[in-house]
């Protein structure tokens, strides 16, 4: 198995819709013990889904990833060495998408932004105490690093900004060992996706372009992508966006 | 299962899941307007009508659910 005795921190899982609920499945069928995040509201509702794991027994640690109280405390909360962290957080107010581009205020954006961008960063500095030289940080990603989309407006340039703290995470947890890459896939109808007002008109895009076809219900390919990276099969691959996308990025 | 066993069923889960009283779960009661459940609130819903009633309601049966009474509708229609 892929993650044999591997922990693996896993932040993100709303319910089985979310991408990082196919991760953790994923994770735990290829032999990791999982970890979760969540807090506030969200924090009845990640229980209820962890029920639905195939082990459905995983630990769950406080972590608002804009609170610094949760981040210091972060790694005594979760007590044992981390082999894998993935990052699925996203967050931007409703002026931030939909069409707002050229109104949102700084004080929305700069959310989008903190919640979206830093946090890569936020995570990787917690849980760097408990990580050792092998071990990955995954981000999911929506690629914005060529092009504008419809509607995505803010969090597209929030996603950009993503990749380059991905890229400088890479430079600077590389000499400790830790590899960090992002997985950019195309679109999932999760809780988030429906929170971006027009967010069909990706899904009918994907669906006319991606060579190898796209199911905006199946995350699992996704997922594996995300084990894969935090598995020792990547030994070498730092600061890399790979596509799972259908091949969609390929295709003019 | 007949209705009013259903309808109690919901009422259990809906008065866990929404923080509200039990008299306030009737079958014309809104989820938005009258019993204040924002769209986390409706997932965690339907999570534990899955739960209680051990069936699966996949988002695309969730259109035009905007009632407890629809609720009902749902969760007789998957168990039947």
């Amino acid at each position: 198995m892929l993650l044999e005795g591997k922990r693996i921190l896993i932040t993100g899982v709303l319910n089985d819709a979310s991408i990082a609920f196919s991760v953790a499945r994923q994770a735990q069928n290829e032999g990791a013990e999982i970890v979760l995040t969540s807090f506030g509201r969200a924090l009845s509702l990640t229980t209820r889904a962890a029920r639905r794991l195939p082990n459905p027994d995983a630990q769950i640690v406080e972590l608002d990833i804009t609170n610094e109280a949760d981040l210091a405390a972060l790694a005594s909360r979760i007590g044992a060495p981390l082999d894998g962290v993935l990052h699925a957080i996203g967050y931007a107010p409703d002026s931030c998408l939909g069409g707002g581009f050229l109104t949102a205020p700084w004080d929305d954006v700069a959310i989008a932004m903190q919640v979206s961008a830093f946090s890569l960063k936020s995570l990787a500095v917690a849980c760097q105490p408990l990580m050792t030289p092998g071990s990955a940080i995954v981000g999911l990603d929506f690629d914005n690093s060529t092009v504008a989309w419809p509607v995505y407006d803010w969090m597209g340039v929030a996603k950009a900004a993503f990749e380059s703290v991905a890229r400088y995470l890479a430079r600077d947890l590389g000499p400790h060992g830790i590899r960090v890459n992002l997985v950019a896939a195309g679109p999932i109808r999760t809780i988030a996706a429906k929170s971006i007002p027009g967010f069909e008109q990706f899904e009918d895009a994907w669906t006319l372009r991606a060579p190898l076809g796209w199911d905006v219900r199946n995350a699992d390919p996704v997922a594996r992508a995300c084990v894969a990276l935090m598995s020792d099969w990547f030994p070498a691959t730092t600061g890399e966006v790979i596509h799972v996308d259908g091949g969609y990025h390929a295709i003019g | 299962m007949d209705r009013s066993h259903a309808l109690e069923a919901v009422r259990e889960v809906a008065t866990e899941v929404l923080s509200v009283e039990a008299d306030q779960i009737v079958e014309s009661a809104r989820f938005k307007e009258d019993l204040d459940a924002d769209s986390l609130d409706l997932v965690e819903l339907v999570m534990g009508l899955e739960e209680r009633f051990d069936i699966q309601v996949p988002e695309e049966d969730l259109d035009g659910v905007t009632t407890i009474g629809h609720a009902v509708d749902l969760v007789l229609s998957k168990l039947s």
